[in-house]
């Protein structure tokens, strides 16, 4: 047991922690701050992962972004929720047996004494200059220019749509 | 040395939360923080293949870019239209929304 | 003049009365005049040519063994054995043609000449007057049609006379059954307010069927003719000894009758239809609702007469086999039986009749009589001279009584005295009012009657009488005496009646001749007398009162040319002669002697003396069709209407429309029907509701049972969808990775 091994194990727990109080707390702010830790954990698995460049994309756009935005839209529809009336539905213990169901099989697929599978024990290094390969990707007419240039314009699509949908009608 | 299978089995219980969490919440927008999360697993097992399998093409890398533009925005419409259903139905419990019924 | 030159004009005789007939039917039919005109200019186009070949024909010698004909191919069908390629069609002018050719255009002409005058012509039309009723003094309103009728039966008539085959022959007589149809029906809107007395419509229809009734056996009798045969020309079968004598040997369908003989009586029945004689008589005395003119045409001159010279043309078969002495064959037997009988049948009805033309109907039976009997007895130029002379002197008679019935009429019109102008009982004393028509009806009658040797018809009965007596067959003699006895009589009765004493009604008392419409009329009776008295001359006998006197029975030369062997010339006989005298002389004195003077309302003088014999005379032997009124004013049934009508309506309404049609054929119909009904009921309720009709809609009930019970699932609820999306998921994950171990 090394350090890296120590510090992803203290990683992921507090990741699946974060995450279970997302889906089980009542209170909505509380759930969306167990978000942002969750997507805390996840930036430095990144960065456990060598993906620098990944982690702080993961931060700034995941909870810099779209977790602000869920925490706006939570005050926005605020009103209503102020009730404390259960925070699931009726068919909650399907999904849990569900989840479960599909986390046993997952977990029956991923360890390496039970699957059929083999799986890769050291990882391989990347190249030190694997953000620039990146971004010459996303440039590169060979490569990926265009789900560069299809990205943007989802991203454009998004932007205008969602201005559309929510903007206040007169 | 951490096994990829670590990396893998991380992801499908971030995955199966963020199932349960769509499938059993009340709230519209709680059942979006839970794709969130199952988006996070996703991107999670991308990155862990990359590094673990082909480090040296970029492609594993630019495949989760794209996953975090299609995330984004599909959290931004998402939350439009959770705003604006608020507005004309004044709830945000997904068991209310059911108009498409027979 | 050769003979084969004179064939073209024989063919064109028939032809200008039918050109006549198209002529006034499509273009003349409105102007009166041109109509008339038309007729009477063909009519004497036919004459001329008639007389012409007449008085071609009588110079040449032995005309008979020489005759004109000619014949085209008509019907591709032959036969090797008579020697013919085809049947041909043709004209055939021989003695017997010649002899016709003679009087039957003459008389045409004059009764042409006569309708002019009987139809008013020159009158105005009294607008009271409509088409298909006799006028009242003013024209004819259907003057043009008449003479078109008349034309066409001119042609019919001469087509008989010159055709040289059995079935031209047919042709022509049908052709004049027709026209009698048309004629008889002329002014057919006309009713009687006594329900039973005859209209001219009825009479038309019961002329032409009862003529019909002939006309078919005639017909078998040609087919069978053909048949055997192989051909219908006159003179390859009649002056043919071989097959005269193949006819007479070889045995018919009927036993013991040879084949000539079921032919020629097949034949005479087609004379007994047309002809009048007894049993088929019946329709001729009604026909008299025609026109006078066409009584005059139609029996006198034309058709009855054309019945007698079918006879007369099939003599040679009719007497194949037979020669003088021996016993009659069967055709002559039952001609002579018939015609005899028929003579005095007639007669005996025709005595007790009052009406003017009645009485001359009868009297033209009874003569018909006397013609078929002499052909029955062997006697065959006596025939044809009688044939001759009749029409000449009955064409007078009719024509008479059409002129003094017309004057009676006038009588009518000026006094308003509404009697019967046809009535004898109403005339009497016209012989000063009407003396051209009395004298030619005196010259008629005596004819008629026999009056000794000034008049033609003395000779020709005489030469039938004498025939009659020269052949040994007593009864026959017997029965034509008795009737020539009882023809004088009434035939005086009739001129009495009508013409001596004093006028009994006030119409008859204003009878008058001196209308111009008469003129055309006397122009017809004058020429008419002149041969009822000079035709009998050219057949006086050679040996008259045993003086010889040369050759001066030229109609016994001429006419016995026709035949094969010539017949040989009768001995004189004082019997016969003597007979006629007495029987003529007597009946007529009688006659004269008991209807001289009948004053007004008096009855009958044969009323007393006869008693219910006379009732039954004058209602024709209750024979024919009409109910009578009996004494008691009760109207009793006659002898055709019991044989015939009542159980030939008795077969139609009982027997096959209710017996067999309503209750037999339609049980039958609506059994099956009623089967079909149920049958289809059955089907239905069992089959077709059910199964076909029922089961798609139970079939569509249950599927929206079924999707109705389905549909809960469908609740809108996002996060529903989702966990049954993922059970589904999961469970088909966890079935491939089972199967894919």
């Amino acid at each position: 047991m090394d350090a890296l091994q120590i510090v992803f194990l203290l990683t992921s727990l507090v990741i699946l922690a974060a995450s279970v109080a997302v889906v089980t707390v009542r209170n909505l702010i509380h759930a969306a701050l167990s978000l942002i830790v969750a997507l805390f954990g996840v930036a430095v698995l990144f960065v456990l992962l060598e993906a620098g460049f990944l982690a702080a994309v993961q931060v700034v756009l995941y909870i810099g972004a779209i977790a602000i935005l869920i925490i706006f839209a939570i005050m926005l529809t605020r009103r209503v929720m102020q009730d404390t009336s259960t925070q699931t539905n009726a068919m909650w213990w399907v999904s849990a047996v569900m989840a479960v169901v599909l986390m046993a099989a997952l977990a029956w697929l991923f360890m390496p004494g039970m699957s059929p599978l083999t799986f890769a024990i050291t990882p391989l290094v990347p190249p030190a200059d694997s953000l620039a390969r990146l971004g010459a990707s996303f440039v590169d007419p060979n490569q990926y220019a265009l789900p560069f240039e299809v990205a943007s314009i989802l991203l454009l699509m998004a932007m205008v749509g969602s201005i559309v949908i929510a903007g206040e009608k007169k | 040395m951490i096994p990829l299978h670590w990396y893998l089995l991380l992801a499908a219980a971030l995955f199966c939360i963020g199932l349960y969490g769509v499938l059993a919440r009340k709230n519209a927008v709680a059942i979006l923080m839970s794709i969130e999360l199952m988006l996070n697993a996703v991107i999670i097992n991308l990155v862990a293949f990359w590094h673990y399998l082909t480090p040296l093409v970029a492609s594993g890398q630019m495949f989760a870019i794209i996953v975090y533009v299609v995330a984004a925005c599909e959290a931004a419409v998402g939350l439009a239209l959770v705003i604006s259903i608020y507005r004309q139905r004044n709830t945000v419990v997904a068991e209310e929304i059911d108009l498409m019924k027979w | 003049m050769h003979l084969e030159t004179l064939a073209p004009l024989t063919w064109l005789i028939p032809l200008p009365p039918l050109l006549a007939f198209f002529l006034i039917v499509l273009f003349t039919n409105r102007n009166k005049a041109l109509s008339h005109t038309v007729a009477l200019v063909c009519m004497l186009t036919s004459w001329a040519l008639s007389w012409y070949l007449f008085f071609q024909v009588v110079r040449v010698e032995h005309f008979g063994h020489e005759v004109i004909e000619s014949a085209v191919n008509w019907l591709p069908f032959g036969s090797e054995e008579v020697g013919t390629e085809a049947l041909k069609m043709g004209v055939l002018v021989d003695p017997l043609t010649a002899i016709m050719l003679f009087f039957v255009p003459l008389c045409c002409v004059l009764i042409f000449v006569y309708s002019i005058g009987y139809h008013n012509f020159g009158k105005p039309r009294d607008a009271h007057d409509m088409p298909g009723n006799p006028p009242h003094g003013g024209i004819e309103p259907m003057y043009s049609r008449f003479f078109a009728f008349l034309s066409l039966f001119a042609c019919g008539m001469l087509t008989l006379v010159v055709a040289d085959n059995l079935l031209l022959m047919f042709v022509g007589w049908e052709i004049m059954g027709l026209c009698s149809y048309l004629l008889i029906g002329f002014w057919y809107a006309r009713e009687y307010p006594d329900q039973y007395q005859i209209t001219p419509r009825q009479a038309s229809v019961k002329a032409f069927l009862t003529t019909r009734v002939g006309d078919v056996f005639m017909m078998l009798g040609i087919v069978y003719l053909y048949t055997i045969t192989d051909t219908l020309s006159f003179r390859e079968i009649l002056y043919n000894e071989e097959v005269l004598h193949h006819l007479a040997e070889m045995p018919s369908v009927i036993v013991g009758l040879p084949a000539a003989g079921l032919i020629g009586l097949l034949l005479f029945t087609g004379t007994v239809g047309k002809s009048a004689q007894f049993p088929l008589h019946f329709w001729l005395p009604d026909a008299m609702e025609g026109p006078t003119p066409v009584s005059a045409m139609i029996h006198a001159a034309t058709m009855v007469s054309a019945g007698v010279y079918a006879m007369i043309r099939m003599y040679p078969l009719m007497s194949a086999g037979w020669h003088h002495g021996s016993p009659l064959t069967a055709p002559m037997a039952a001609m002579a039986f018939i015609g005899a009988f028929t003579a005095l049948f007639a007669a005996t009805i025709a005595v007790a009749q009052n009406d003017v033309k009645k009485v001359l109907a009868y009297s033209t039976i009874s003569q018909l009589g006397y013609m078929i009997a002499a052909l029955g007895i062997g006697a065959y130029v006596a025939a044809v001279f009688h044939l001759m002379t009749h029409a000449f002197f009955k064409a007078l008679l009719f024509l008479g009584s059409g002129s003094v019935i017309h004057g009676v009429e006038h009588g009518v019109h000026h006094t308003h005295d509404h009697i019967d102008p046809q009535d004898m009982r109403n005339m009497g004393g016209l012989k000063d009012r009407m003396p051209w028509t009395f004298w030619t009806f005196l010259i008629g009658g005596f004819a008629l009657s026999g009056f000794p040797f000034i008049t033609a018809g003395f000779w020709s009965k005489d030469a039938i009488l004498g025939g009659a007596f020269e052949a040994g067959q007593w009864v026959v003699f017997g029965t034509l005496a008795l009737s020539a006895l009882l023809t004088a009589f009434y035939t005086m009765r009739q001129i009495s009646l009508t013409f001596l004493g004093q006028p009994r009604t006030k119409a008859a008392a204003h009878a008058t001749e001196d209308d111009p419409i008469f003129y055309p009329i006397i122009l017809a009776l004058v020429p008419l007398a002149f041969f009822a008295i000079a035709a009998g001359w050219v057949g006086i006998p050679n040996d008259f009162l045993g003086l010889q006197l040369g050759e001066i029975n030229w109609i016994h030369e001429f006419v016995g040319g026709t035949l094969l062997e010539h017949p040989p010339a009768e001995v004189f006989n004082i019997i016969p002669l003597l007979t006629s005298i007495l029987v003529a002389g007597g009946g007529l004195l009688i006659g004269w002697w008991l209807y001289k003077d009948i004053k007004a309302n008096q009855a009958d003088p044969l009323e007393a003396p006869l008693g219910p014999v006379y009732t039954l005379l004058k209602n024709k032997y209750y024979f024919d069709t009409g109910k009578y009124k009996t004494a008691a004013g009760e109207y009793g049934d006659n002898l055709i209407q019991a044989l015939f009508v009542r159980p030939t309506v008795w077969l139609s309404e009982v027997f096959v429309s209710i017996w067999v049609d309503k209750n037999t054929i339609d049980s039958v119909l609506h059994g099956v029907s009623l089967f079909a009904l149920n049958l289809g009921t059955a089907f239905r309720t069992y089959f077709e509701k059910p199964v076909i009709n029922d089961s798609p809609d139970h079939l569509a009930n249950g599927v929206q049972r079924f999707g109705r019970s389905i549909r809960v699932i469908q609740t809108g609820r996002i996060q529903q969808y989702l966990v049954v999306i993922m059970v589904i998921v999961i469970a088909i994950g966890a079935t491939l990775f089972a199967v894919g171990r």
